[in-house]
């Protein structure tokens, strides 16, 4: 009982702090635009003429939003079918057939994870001039796969090593073939782990914002996560209330998603290291 | 007829060639090989050429330099201090990462009612799309508007024309830039020491409580230790993530306030020349000096995959 208490006495305040950018997004979002400008109303709580549409009615009417989202819906949905079918494979072979081997290559294409937007904008923004993708959302979907992949290839490898190999081998003395075992059995099992695959990466890609920021620069080619800072708030008088329905509207459903599939996330990821 | 029962025996010959493990491995395994080294060993290599030219965006082939990009950025003043507040930034925001997620993490094993919200809500700021999060940050920091200024002033703790500028005063704006980096990485590094924690085997808390270890003294002796090798991969990728971070420092203040530019960091420093000025061989140069910290980091985690695997 004295433990539980301490255990909300420390996570409570902090939970609070943390979550406390988001409580300023809500009140903000759905204020009425005089309120926000009004000392005499706090900006803690609503006023009198709050909460109102009118914020969200304006973002979708007067500014390119729901065209930054169709982008980042489009590119998302192209990375992470790149990111599946190079990485599925990849993570099972990595897990099961190529032994010791199999974990050095694992460990090194996770590395290259680590390897940061910020070092390789330049020379990509290069490439991306030479191929005259500038200014297309098509230059993301070539590059973000950079980042899923290893990402990806990681966290399927721990998953299929957490998955019985005694399965595998009761359909191969039933006389199954390797490649007939993978796409009949193993494919199957794994369609959790592949689930959270796909959560994660969308996720990266929805994150991203060096690459998106350095390569587009015409309003209607823009992501989310760029449009919304230098089409709505570099501008003279930022519409903070529109600007915080933008940001609510892809951040909640991510945030729920990013918690439901957490501890499936925690398993693929220690699974291919610390064990 | 014919054509078919000569395909039928080298589609066999086909399927054993995969029937050997090796060979089914590296068909797999290759295409995603190739993709990340094409896209991340490229780069890295057009990186490092660009770095001895003077390429610009208008002419992407320059002339060869040598090493007179990275000679002019080692004695230029603003890389100095760039290299200078991007430490500052790492060490400083790391720190408070690990305290914060320690005790967060410890806490957070024990089950109590309403530890799903509470977790929810502690892991929404990394959860969440950054650059859209910072949104509430730029406006919680307004020059005119700051609901931490409104509470000052409600509570007559400050003056109406006396209040803080988060972004534009020198100080406060590292300070400010520090404080929502660790906003936002304390819930990645809660989520690593969860997963540590949880590898912890049952039987050690039954041993120690046999032993009479409990509360602070079993946090001291037993937790701390265990936790340790998890605290060192959670500071690991801190470190990268902090030290390459860019989207943070660039929305909030854009390396600024002019004119000290006390938050330039290596990143920013890098995309105002390479990007903004169109320089892209210094830019290029610029960024590569953030290599020896990715080497470092990666040197480090590989002893720490071999330990694990040893052990």
């Amino acid at each position: 009982m004295k433990e539980k208490g301490l255990s909300y006495l420390i996570v409570g305040p902090f939970a609070i702090l943390l979550a406390f950018p988001f409580y300023v997004m809500v009140i903000t979002a759905f204020k009425n635009r005089a309120e926000l400008y009004d000392p005499s109303v706090t900006p803690y709580w609503f006023g009198k003429q709050s909460p109102t549409w009118d914020n969200a009615s304006f973002l979708f009417h007067e500014t390119q939003y729901p065209r930054w989202l169709a982008n980042t819906a489009i590119v998302g949905l192209c990375v992470v079918a790149i990111t599946l079918v190079l990485a599925v494979p990849a993570g099972y072979a990595l897990a099961r057939l190529a032994g010791r081997v199999g974990q050095s290559l694992g460990v090194g294409i996770f590395l290259t994870y680590l390897v940061p937007p910020t070092l390789l904008f330049i020379p990509l923004f290069w490439v991306i001039n030479q191929v005259h993708l500038q200014n297309s959302i098509w230059s993301l979907v070539l590059v973000y796969p950079s980042f899923t992949v290893p990402f990806a290839t990681w966290l399927l490898m721990g998953f299929f090593k957490t998955i019985p190999a005694e399965l595998e081998d009761a359909a191969r003395v039933d006389g199954a073939s390797r490649l007939k075992t993978l796409t009949r059995v193993v494919f199957p099992i794994s369609v959790p782990g592949v689930l959270t695959v796909v959560i994660f990466s969308f996720s990266l890609v929805v994150n991203e914002f060096v690459y998106a920021f350095t390569f587009i620069s015409p309003s209607e080619h823009k992501m989310v996560s760029t449009g919304v800072y230098t089409d709505l708030i570099r501008g003279d008088l930022p519409e903070w209330g529109a600007i915080m329905v933008a940001a609510l509207i892809p951040s909640i459903p991510l945030a729920l998603l990013y918690n439901t599939f957490l501890d499936r996330f925690i398993a693929g990821f220690t699974g291919g290291a610390f064990r | 007829m014919e054509a078919l029962a000569a395909a039928r025996p080298r589609g066999r010959r086909l399927t054993n060639v995969f029937e050997r493990p090796g060979v089914l491995a590296s068909v797999l395994i290759s295409p995603a090989v190739l993709f990340v080294l094409l896209l991340v060993g490229g780069p890295l290599l057009i990186a490092i050429g660009l770095s001895f030219t003077n390429a610009t965006s208008g002419q992407l082939h320059g002339k060869w330099v040598g090493l007179e990009n990275f000679r002019n950025e080692w004695t230029n003043p603003s890389f100095q201090s760039a290299v200078w507040h991007t430490f500052l930034f790492t060490v400083i925001s790391q720190a408070i990462v690990l305290v914060v997620a320690g005790l967060l993490a410890h806490a957070l094993t024990k089950n109590f009612p309403g530890k799903w919200l509470l977790r929810f809500l502690i892991l929404l700021p990394w959860a969440a799309p950054i650059a859209l999060s910072l949104m509430a940050w730029k406006w919680m920091f307004d020059t005119s508007y700051s609901i931490f200024n409104w509470t000052l002033v409600h509570f007559h703790l400050s003056k109406p024309l006396e209040v803080p500028q988060y972004l534009a005063e020198p100080k406060l704006a590292m300070g400010s830039v520090i404080a929502v980096h660790a906003w936002r990485i304390i819930p990645f590094a809660v989520v690593i020491f969860l997963a540590g924690l949880a590898s912890i085997p049952k039987e050690v808390h039954d041993a120690a409580a046999i032993d009479g270890a409990t509360g602070l003294r079993k946090f001291w002796s037993v937790s701390l230790p265990l936790q340790l090798p998890i605290a060192t991969v959670a500071l690991l990728f801190g470190i990268v993530f902090t030290a390459t971070d860019m989207a943070i420092v660039y929305i909030l203040t854009q390396g600024g306030p002019p004119p000290s530019f006390s938050t330039e960091m290596v990143t920013t420093w890098s995309y105002k020349t390479g990007i903004e000025a169109g320089s892209l061989g210094p830019g290029a140069a610029i960024s590569l000096f953030l290599l020896p910290v990715l080497a470092v980091v990666s040197i480090a985690m590989l002893l720490f995959a071999r330990k694990a695997e040893v052990s």
